[in-house]
This record gives structure tokens, C-alpha cells and sequence, in this order.
């Protein structure tokens, strides 16, 4: 374990680590423990929660017709037969760019989020925020708030904390083993696969991913936390080439704010030193220190201060989503002021908007725009009926007993609908040239019929023979079109009929 | 070597005693979790190879052997084919034809048997080669390429003595033998070359029709057309076994050869047979 590169780590509860101080640069964790908060944002928070929950677990129980022998189950996985389902779509594995265009998308969105309002994917839908918040809620309903759960841990190991301990560990299990039961739902039929579960019939994968994702979650949900944010994912490290000074993020004005100090004493600024935002905090820091790595950006100290704020009568806002840009404006504005209703009022005059439309954002902006663009087009002009065709090359070509020259393809259908009408087959090529189908009778007008299959691909082999006496080239251009019954071309491919060299 | 090994001031950890430009490195222990890691490592390790065959000579207290795994694998591959296996072993090939299922399953499985016992002289894609590998893939049969005709020889062979159905034949040295003469073998080729209009000597031509009309018609034909009863080639074509340059020809009047194919039937299951015969019949030249 590097001892060099540990990230800084001002731990309120004690005096930040430092070479110079003779202390280890090591760091072990200090376990946080969140008070309960009230609030806009927190009300914001849990609204977001409870939906992001709810799409996860609900969505693969979503049921979608589409037609007997078909997955009737709205988002499948289909790994056995190679099906993406989303609702009204079908994706083959061919067409799996889709999914990673769909990522794509979701980066550069999460760019253009980030440089505008900060780290709103972190603090609110990240799952590791989502779930850890989840965890905490169950853990302070069995435990109590904060300072009830570190008497707990600090008190003796008796029936209580036992009882306690097991109660939220088996909650926390429990919603644990639902995150990956879903999991394993979105790869196979919902209903079925619960039951196999929950009757031990499931396959040894089914039961390996359950077992992981239930693992995982309850690993990083209840044990992990705030350390997976600060140690182990890399958004934090590299969200800072999105953010800049105009970007919204949480901050502490404290150009406001100090010098901290009694409610009662004139000469302090606006902050009391109540370790509201403190206390409150999932990661444990201080945001009157300033912007630091491990702050997620919940905000849920914006809503301790503000309640603070609103007790003492003094405008709220203390600590706020503002941008850097502002923050030092308003420090500018209210450097040689003394705390009181003047440098509070000059210093929110010295304020502006924040500019939402810059460079950074417009790229941003740009580059959505062009990949959604990109991908609806191709999805709108995504084929559903293809025709391949192989040339054999072994032989490359056969000489008839007559003189005449022949060659063999493997014509395929492709059919990504549940459509099975046949398709007349037809070949485009130059005087002479006959066309035979194996095994497939012949339409009204002596075109060979090829059905299709629903959901499939049909194979066919062909033979194009040129007759003696013929001259052929070494390589002549020729055209497959599939017609439907009512002769339009729905499909076609071009492939060439080889001859010997002249 | 390590030269100095100091105690760091800050830390209280010795320093490993080497250095680089000035840099020193503290002698840290390992992370445990590494640690422990690396003796959970060794310890499956050290059970792996007592379960598993894992020194030459040791079986291991297991008895897993590769071998035998790869067998299971292939006996329940055999068992889910079976079902399969024993309809197109009743089934003749005109029926398996014209079932779907029964068809895809021979044209896939005839694909692979043809690779492993055919393609080694017909060809991979049974285009044949000169010299008496015949091209199944043109609309030329020497037997006959009729599902049945196709399943015979298959089952029976050509020439190989091990069937007493072979497909046999055997064409006289006329020149070797001295039944004709030089002039007259260059006269009947002549004639032979004619056959399919290609002669370049009308008179030779005419006094090789006399000698053909008297050696060769029995077999071959008045024009040429051949004799699928006695597998004996169409001249009148352009498709040529041995060659089809007037010297090719004039040598195998002279010293005729002749192909040998072996008798599949007994070597191979009579499904797999049957499949061929459905693959070689959808080949191209499939009558
Ligand atoms: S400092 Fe505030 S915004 Fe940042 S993680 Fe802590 S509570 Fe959330
Ligand atoms: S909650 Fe507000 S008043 Fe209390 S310490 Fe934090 S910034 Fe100061």
C-alpha cells in the first residue's frame, strides 16, 4: 500500500495528516456517522432515490407482447439466443453499436451536467450515493441518528447492540440479495427466474452473478461507502477537467461566513461553528475547507446550514450551489468589510448569473447533438430484412460438360421481423446468365421462392451457370434483389460470377 | 547487495539499504491483505496438485483425466445427435430430400464427413482434380448422379475390390497391348477430338471412326455420349478426367488408367452415408 500518494483526507474529527507533523501519511478510516437532515435538497435526494430504485427493480418486471414463442418481457438480455429486447426493439449482436452509442451518449451528457452544475451524477443517481443512502436510511432506522449509533458503537457488546447489529446487517443483506436478484432479471424471464431462485433450481451462473451483485452491494452499500468515492472510483479524479469556475458546485461563502464564532458576538461573520454541515456530511469532511476530492456534492450540508441559518434568523445561503467565479467576486467585493448586513448584502450584489453557455458547455452540448443525431439516424435506417451473399471459393468456378461455366453462392436472408412471407429471389447480371435456387419451388412467374424465417436466418444455396459457347470474364458484376409479393425490391446484395482467366 | 540500512526518521521503518541518486526505499511490510493473498495462493496450489494429475506420474486423488472428459463430451454429443441419427439411417435419401429438417441436418453434417473422408481427392469443395479425381460439382457423372446412383457408389466403391457391388470397368491397353497400331491410336484420338468438334485433321478423324466404330462404340458410344452402366466418360464433352489435349488422349488409349475409390459402407455409418450422398447430390451436379 503507497504511503506517497494517499489522497489528503481532512477528517474533521481530527488534525489532518502531514509528513511534516512526524505523522504517518497513512490514513485508516474513520468511520462517519450522518446525521439525519431535513431539507430541499435532501427532499430532492430522496425523490431521485426512490426513483432510480424503483426503474431498477421494477423495470425487468415489465411485461411487452410480442407475439407467441417471444420473450414477452419489456428489457431482456436474451444471452441464448443472441437478443437485445427493449421494449418495442430488437437488437442482434451485430447491432450491439447501438449499446455502445447509448453509453457514449450517457458520457457526454455526464460531461455537459458536470461542467454546468458539478458533480449532480455523483451526489444524486450515482448507484454507489444511491444505495449507500439506502443503506444509511435502514441503518438509522434500526440504530438511531447519529449520536445514538456512536454510543452504540462505543458502549459494550451486549444483547442490544447484538440484536441491532444482526437486525441491520440482515436488512441490509436482504435488499442486498433483491439488487442482485434484479440483476440477474434483466438476463433472464423475471418470473421465472425468481422462482428458480427461491426453489434452488437456478443454474450455477444465474446463482454466481446473484451472488456478486448481492455481495458487491452489500460490500460497498454498508461496509465501503464514502471510501469507494474517494479511493476507488476514478469520476472524481478526472471530473475536473469538466469543472470550471463557472460550474456550479457546493461551496461555503466564506467571505460570509467568517470569522466563525458565538451567534451573539458582533465581530464574527455569519457562521457559528455549529459542525451542522459537518455532521451531516456521508463523506465526513469539512466544506469549509474548501472544494475537495471527496466531496460528492449531495448538498445535504446546504440544507443543514440553511436550517441553522433559518433558526438563528439569519438569511439562508450560507452554504450554497455557487459558482467559484461568484464565490471570489464576493470576496472581492467584501475583502475589507467588516461581518454584518453590509458585507452580506455587497457581497451577493457582486454576483452574477452563472454563464451557462461557454465554450466547454457549447462542446459539450455539441457533441450530444451530433451523436444523438448520428444514432437516431441509424436507428430510423436500421434495416430489418438483409440478404447476404458468399461466394463459393472452393471451387471458384465448374466447367460444364457443355463448356459453360457455374458458380455456387450461399444466399442468407436476414429477417429481424416476425414476418415469414416468402421473397422471390432474382439476379441481376448480363445476358445468359441462368439462376437456379436448390430446394425451393418456383413463384407464378418462375422465380424461385425463398422463405424466410421469423426472427432468423434462412440459408440457400444457388447456383448462376453461364452456358458454353458463352464468353465470360474472369469477374463479372451481378446483383441478388429479393422481391415481395407485390414485386417491389426490399432487399439486395452485389456480389460477381468468376470465370477462368482469358 | 544492500549496503546501508538505515532506520527513516519520520516513519521508524528501516530503509531496504538500497539507493538511487539519493532516493531510498522503506523496507514496508507487505499489505496483509496481499499478503494473505499470496498464502491463500500457495495453499490451492499445494490442493491442486494433490487433487489433480499435476506431476508426471502422479494421478492424482481425483482421477480426473482430460481424456476421459473429452470422451463423456463426445459420447453426449453422439447421444443428442441420436435421435436424429437413426431417422436418416431408416430414411432414403430422397426422403431425407425432401424433409427440411431431415435435409439441413444431412447438407450440415455431409459438409463435415466430406471434409474428413472425401476432400482429400475430390476436393474440398468437390471440384476434383485432374488425373482421375472427379469433379463433383459439374453436371458430369461417370456412375451416374442420381441420389441413388451417388449412394451406390459411395456404399460400394469404385474398383476397390472390397464390395462385390463395386462399381467396376476396365478399359483394354490398346496400344500397350498391341491390339492397335501407332497410326491407328493417333487416328482414333483424332476421331475422339472430333467427337466434341475439336479436330484438326478430317481425314485421320475419318479412319479413326472406322477403328472407334469397331473398339471403343461398345463402351463409349456411336457419338461419345458414354456409358454410365460401365462408368465409361462422355468424350463428346468438355470435361476431361485425364486431360483433354490430344497427347492426354492418345496416352490413355494406349495405357488407359483408371480411378479407385474404396467401399464406404462398413467404414462409415450408413446415416453418414446417406448424408454424403445428400451433400455430393447438392454439390451442383445433383440430377
Ligand atoms: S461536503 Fe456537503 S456536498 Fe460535499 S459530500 Fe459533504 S455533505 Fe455532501
Ligand atoms: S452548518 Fe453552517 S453555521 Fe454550522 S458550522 Fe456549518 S457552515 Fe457554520
Amino acid at each position: 500500500m503507497s504511503t506517497i500518494d494517499a489522497p489528503h483526507r481532512a477528517k474533521a474529527d481530527r488534525p489532518a495528516a502531514s509528513p511534516a507533523a512526524g505523522q504517518p501519511l497513512y490514513a485508516d478510516r474513520v468511520k462517519v456517522y450522518p446525521k439525519r437532515v431535513f431539507g430541499r435538497v435532501r427532499s430532492v435526494k430522496w425523490a431521485v432515490l426512490v426513483a432510480c430504485l424503483a426503474l431498477y427493480y421494477v423495470l425487468p418486471w415489465l411485461r411487452w407482447d410480442r407475439g407467441p414463442g417471444v420473450p414477452d418481457q419489456a428489457v431482456l438480455v436474451d444471452i441464448a439466443h443472441a437478443r437485445l429486447f427493449f421494449f418495442w426493439v430488437e437488437l442482434w449482436p451485430q447491432e450491439i453499436y447501438f449499446l455502445a452509442g447509448a453509453l457514449i451518449l450517457g458520457a457526454f451528457a455526464l460531461f455537459a451536467v458536470s461542467s454546468l452544475f458539478g458533480r449532480l451524477w455523483c451526489g444524486f443517481t450515482c448507484p454507489q450515493t444511491v444505495w449507500t443512502d439506502l443503506f444509511m436510511w435502514v441503518e438509522r432506522w434500526i440504530q438511531g441518528d447519529r449520536n445514538a449509533r456512536m454510543k452504540l458503537d462505543q458502549g459494550p457488546r451486549d444483547a442490544n447492540w447484538w440484536t441491532r447489529k444482526a437486525l441491520t446487517h440482515g436488512v441490509w443483506l436482504l435488499i442486498a440479495a433483491a439488487t442482485g436478484g434484479a440483476w440477474v432479471m434483466y438476463f433472464n424471464d423475471a418470473p421465472s427466474v425468481t422462482h428458480a431462485i427461491l426453489t434452488g433450481r437456478a443454474s450455477l451462473e444465474v446463482y454466481f452473478f446473484f451472488a456478486l451483485f448481492a455481495g458487491f452491494t452489500y460490500l460497498l452499500a454498508g461496509w465501503a461507502r464514502e471510501q469507494v468515492c474517494t479511493y476507488m472510483c476514478p469520476w472524481p479524479r478526472f471530473q475536473a477537467a469538466m469543472l470550471d469556475e463557472n460550474s456550479l458546485v457546493v461551496t461555503y461563502r466564506d467571505w460570509r461566513g467568517e470569522p466563525r464564532g458565538k451567534p451573539r458576538d458582533a465581530a464574527t461573520g455569519d457562521c457559528v461553528d455549529c459542525f451542522a454541515c459537518v455532521h451531516v456530511c456521508p463523506t465526513g469532511i469539512d466544506i469549509r475547507d474548501g472544494q475537495q476530492l471527496e466531496c460528492i456534492g449531495c448538498g445535504l450540508c446546504v440544507d443543514a446550514c440553511d436550517s441553522v441559518m433559518g433558526k438563528l434568523g439569519r438569511p439562508k445561503g450560507l452554504i450554497a450551489f455557487e459558482t467559484l467565479r461568484n464565490l471570489s467576486a464576493s470576496a472581492a467585493a467584501t475583502a475589507a468589510m467588516p461581518p454584518g448586513e453590509a458585507r452580506f448584502k455587497a457581497g451577493m450584489a457582486a454576483r452574477h448569473l452563472p454563464r451557462f453557455i461557454r465554450p466547454r458547455t457549447m462542446m459539450y452540448a455539441g457533441a450530444l447533438a451530433v451523436v444523438s443525431l448520428v444514432m437516431l439516424g441509424a436507428f430510423l435506417l436500421r434495416s430489418t430484412l438483409d440478404v447476404t451473399v458468399i461466394r463459393d471459393r472452393a471451387p471458384l468456378f465448374v466447367r460444364l460438360s457443355d463448356g459453360g461455366i457455374r458458380n455456387a453462392y450461399t444466399v442468407k436472408i436476414v429477417n429481424k421481423t416476425r414476418e415469414e412471407a416468402p421473397l422471390a429471389l432474382v439476379l441481376q447480371a448480363p445476358e445468359g446468365f441462368r439462376m437456379v435456387v436448390q430446394d425451393v419451388p418456383d413463384d407464378a412467374e418462375g422465380r424461385p421462392l425463398l422463405s424466410r424465417r421469423a426472427d432468423g436466418i434462412a440459408q440457400y444455396r444457388v447456383l448462376v451457370t453461364v452456358p458454353g459457347g458463352q464468353r465470360v470474364a474472369d469477374s463479372t458484376p451481378v446483383t441478388f434483389r429479393l422481391l415481395d409479393a407485390t414485386g417491389r425490391a426490399v432487399a439486395s446484395t452485389s456480389s460477381t460470377f468468376a470465370g477462368p482467366r482469358p | 547487495m544492500p549496503t546501508k540500512i538505515e532506520k527513516d526518521a519520520l516513519t521508524g521503518t528501516d530503509t531496504t539499504g538500497h539507493e538511487w541518486d539519493g532516493v531510498k526505499e522503506l523496507n514496508n511490510p507487505l499489505p496483509k491483505w496481499w499478503l494473505y493473498t499470496f498464502y491463500a495462493c500457495i495453499a490451492f496450489a499445494v490442493v491442486w496438485m494433490v487433487i489433480y494429475p499435476s506431476i508426471p506420474g502422479w494421478k492424482g486423488t481425483s482421477g480426473w483425466v482430460a481424456r476421459e472428459a473429452v470422451v463423456a463430451e463426445v459420447a453426449a454429443a453422439q447421444a443428442r445427435n441420436a435421435p436424429m441419427m437413426a431417422r436418416l439411417r431408416e430414411a432414403t435419401p430422397a426422403q431425407i430430400q425432401a424433409d427440411p429438417e431431415l435435409r439441413a441436418f444431412a447438407q450440415a453434417g455431409g459438409r463435415v464427413a466430406f471434409a474428413n473422408n472425401c476432400a482429400g481427392c475430390h476436393g474440398a469443395g468437390g471440384q476434383g482434380a485432374l488425373g482421375g479425381f472427379p469433379s463433383l460439382a459439374d453436371d458430369d457423372w461417370i456412375w451416374g448422379g442420381s441420389l441413388e446412383a451417388i449412394q451406390h457408389t459411395i456404399r460400394h466403391g469404385v474398383r476397390a475390390n472390397e464390395s462385390d457391388d463395386q462399381r467396376q470397368s476396365i478399359m483394354p491397353r490398346f496400344g500397350a497391348d498391341g491390339l492397335l497400331t501407332r497410326a491407328q491410336v493417333d487416328d482414333v484420338a483424332e476421331h475422339v477430338l472430333s467427337l466434341a468438334n475439336r479436330a484438326t485433321d478430317p481425314a485421320a478423324a475419318a479412319r479413326g471412326a472406322v477403328i472407334y466404330a469397331e473398339n471403343c462404340v461398345a463402351c463409349h458410344g456411336d457419338r461419345g455420349e458414354g456409358n454410365r452402366e460401365v462408368g465409361a466418360p462422355r468424350l463428346s464433352d468438355q470435361v476431361w478426367l485425364y486431360g483433354a489435349s490430344k497427347r492426354d488422349i492418345v496416352a490413355m488409349i494406349n495405357n488407359p488408367r483408371a480411378g479407385v475409390m474404396p467401399a464406404w459402407q462398413g467404414r462409415l455409418d450408413p446415416a453418414m452415408v446417406n448424408m454424403l450422398t445428400v451433400y455430393v447430390h447438392s454439390l451442383g451436379g445433383g440430377e
